[in-house]
């Protein structure tokens, strides 16, 4: 217990127990000061730590911390090991230092919910689990994490629980999860078959000699962790729970559901790095699925009403740009990506949530408009926020991930001129749909009425984020201009470097275009909602184009798809089946107990002279069976 | 001393005894009577040891049978006493109108 590892998740775990069984004897101020304080030391004890291990850590960047043993039986040893390195460490920082400033918002935002200790209580236990989850040093105990975290965002969607609506939200994101989990369990399973171990490490070391290139086994087990992903980080074909997810109060939203836990998927898929490279199949699978879900999400993004289902479009449309980074072996810029879009999203959605909370829990962004004045400290935040999301070149640091990711979906080495094309084109879209949403918002006229503006302690980590979102870029300058990879430099300890295809032309030209993507994305967005609005309105009267605006609504119709061939034939089998089949064995056995009951109950006449005949005719069946033998 | 009578004799007698009893118990409603086909069955298992002690000559079938006859006489006073009461409280000897317990 040389360095105090184990106290960043144990400080939320110790907050959780508190707010768990003393919050309804506490006054506010101390259940907040227990729920934001617990993850706030959390947060320093990371930086602490942090600083450590990059200054003066081990050889190999790894602090490992062995708590107990978890379960010793015949040879499975899973024991409660934490382990930093590189990897863990951008994970841990930014769950414990944006949870941290989220925690300190959801004590100005929950402030007048009856549930108050609840609500930290909850997002404590999330931040223990997702700590867990990346701090394992093996995978059983990453399970745990994983399903803890998916425990959370259950009972976080379900917070108001009094709207139904909200519980259906809460348990179809668990179901749909636990389609991936169930998965990721089978991979689990198979990988211990046949390596023997679940320790990533070994893993990592044993992968190489234990399979070969494409064997049909490490594919199967890299579909396998994938699905798992791809439940988790909504992404294509598990994707329809994000939407709903919204339900949930906004902070969640933020911390659950756009900066930690919906990029457990890209962590799995990080850490195991090692399975998938021996995977050719799974690779591109990774790839595509992230290429499709960043457009289709993108799209869909574009035609919502709601200010907090766009962003949960983005958010899955982002992931998806952290997928196929994976998928074309660029691991470090995923990586990256994940961190600035956990800075710029956090601040969104927080900033989305102070707004929601001004206008009477509006969340149509055709009735808010004219925000600008009213609202400086969250336009201008909400402003570096989306020009982040929307990768304005240079001065936000959303281009320098989402331009790495673009480079590399052309030059990696499972890299393709289509990935890349599908990837230019989402960011196009992404420029359109953020400006569409500034525009909405905060220009034009103001449609509804201001009810009170937020308080210090949600600006405060608005301004933060706002801070984080603008500089995080440049800790990764691109290779043509600065060549400043201070990031890549620490991620390189845990993850392969991204290798080039060889004949790979001037990054120079790929840059211009993304940016002229952007560009081109905020003038669509600006020219049909800002200057000419007329516009939109007459393209909504062509049928063709409504059909269109309809099926993107609706998220491209996944939702009915399931309901017709998932949804509707289980509830029309538990309708046939109301009497349950496997009942009535059951019930069998209880009406054949009750006949002999009665059968039995009549020879119980009282009459001493047929008892006294009953036990003569025995005792001369009993000799005449003697007599017989 | 050799006896004239066989042992099956004897059995037998035995035997046509205790079956008497047990037809008296289940065949007849006076508690009176069925106690008195008691009383037979027990003469009847005691002629059997008499029997059998003589003919083995051993003294345990006279042992038992003084057993026998002590119990019977117990026997007889608790089950008169019983039927005392019964008749008190019922006004009936009848087995078949007392009965009470049934399921």
């Amino acid at each position: 217990m040389d360095n105090p590892l184990w106290l960043i998740p144990a400080l939320p775990l110790a907050g959780f127990l508190i707010l768990a069984f003393g919050g309804s004897h506490l006054s506010k101020k101390m259940i907040a000061a227990a729920g934001a304080g617990s993850v706030c030391l959390s947060a320093l004890i990371t930086i602490m730590i942090g600083t450590k291990l990059l200054s003066a850590g081990p050889d190999g960047g790894t602090y490992s911390q062995t708590l107990w043993t978890w379960i010793d039986v015949a040879g499975f040893n899973a024991k409660i090991t934490l382990t930093l390195d590189a990897l863990s460490l951008v994970f841990v920082f930014v769950i414990t230092f944006i949870g941290a400033l989220i925690h300190i918002y959801s004590a100005g935002f929950m402030e007048g919910d009856k549930d108050y200790s609840r609500f930290f209580a909850c997002m404590n236990l999330f931040v223990f689990s997702m700590l867990v989850l990346v701090l394992a040093d093996n995978l059983l105990l990453m399970y745990l994490g994983w399903e803890g975290v998916g425990l959370c965002s259950y009972l976080l969607i379900g917070f108001w629980y009094e709207n139904p609506a909200n519980g259906y939200a809460a348990r179809k994101a668990f179901t749909i999860t636990r389609i991936g989990d169930t998965a990721m369990a089978i991979g689990l399973f198979m990988v211990f078959y046949q390596s023997g171990t679940l320790v990533v490490a070994d893993i990592t070391a044993k992968a190489p000699e234990l399979w070969q290139q494409n064997e049909t086994v490490v594919t199967v087990i890299a579909l396998l962790l994938l699905a798992g992903g791809v439940g988790k980080s909504a992404q294509l074909p598990l994707q329809t729970w994000l939407p709903d997810a919204m339900a949930g109060p906004s902070p969640v939203s933020a911390l659950i559901h756009a900066a930690t836990m919906v990029t457990a998927g890209v962590y799995l898929i990080a850490r195991m790095h090692v399975i998938f490279e021996l995977s050719v199949v799974a690779q591109s699978v990774v790839a595509i699925i992230g290429a499709a879900t960043l457009l289709i999400a993108g799209f869909t993004a574009l035609t919502q009403y709601d200010i907090k289902r766009v962003l949960a479009y983005s958010t899955m449309s982002q992931i998806g740009y952290m997928f196929l980074a994976l998928g074309v072996g660029a691991w470090t810029a995923a990586v990256f990506h994940f961190m600035v879009h956990a800075f710029f999203k956090a601040l969104l959605f927080l900033a989305a949530g102070a707004i929601i909370e001004s206008l009477h829990h509006e969340h149509n962004m055709f009735r808010m408009g004219g925000l600008k004045d009213k609202m400086p400290v969250v336009f201008w935040t909400f402003l570096i926020g989306a020009a982040s999301l929307a990768a304005v070149p240079l001065i936000s640091s959303g281009f320098y991930s989402k331009d790495q990711i673009l480079w590399y979906a052309w030059g990696a080495g499972g890299g393709s001129p289509l990935l890349w094309a599908v990837a230019l084109l989402g960011a196009l879209i992404t420029a359109a749909y953020t400006t569409r949403m500034m525009i909405l918002t905060f220009w034009g006229e103001s449609k509804t009425h201001i009810g009170h503006h937020p308080g210090k302690r949600m600006t405060i980590p608005l301004i933060v984020l706002a801070f984080f979102s603008l500089v995080a870029g440049f800790i990764e300058l691109p290779h043509n201009f600065g060549h400043f990879t201070l990031f890549s430099d620490l991620m390189h300890k845990v993850l392969p470097e991204t290798i080039l295809r060889t004949n790979v032309s001037s990054e120079w030209m790929f840059q211009l275009l993304a940016a002229l993507a952007t560009f081109g994305g905020i003038f669509l967005g600006y020219f049909y909602y800002g200057q000419q609005p007329q516009r939109i309105e007459n393209l909504r009267q062509n049928e063709m184009l409504a059909g269109l605006r309809r099926f993107w609504f609706s998220g491209w119709g996944f939702d009915q798809l399931y309901d017709v061939i998932l949804v509707k034939p289980f509830v029309f089998i538990t309708r046939i089946n109301k009497a349950d089949v496997v009942d009535k064995l059951y019930t069998g056995i209880v009406s054949v107990t009750h006949a002999l009951y009665r059968l039995l109950s009549r020879t119980q006449s009282g009459s001493l002279r047929w008892y006294i005949m009953g036990m003569v005719i025995g005792a001369i069946v009993i000799l005449g069976i003697q007599m017989m033998l | 001393m050799k006896s004239s009578v066989s042992i099956e004799m004897v059995m037998l007698l035995a035997g046509l005894l205790f079956a008497l009893g047990i037809a008296g118990v289940i065949i007849r409603k006076n508690i009176i009577f069925m106690l008195l086909s008691v009383e037979i069955m027990l003469n009847a298992s005691g002629l059997a040891f008499i029997a059998a002690g003589s003919h083995w000559g051993q003294p345990d079938g006279q042992v038992m049978f003084i057993f026998i006859l002590a119990m019977a006489a117990a026997e007889v006073s608790i089950g008169l006493a019983l039927i005392l009461q019964i008749y008190h409280q019922h006004q009936s000897l009848d087995i078949d109108k007392l009965k009470e317990m049934n399921g």
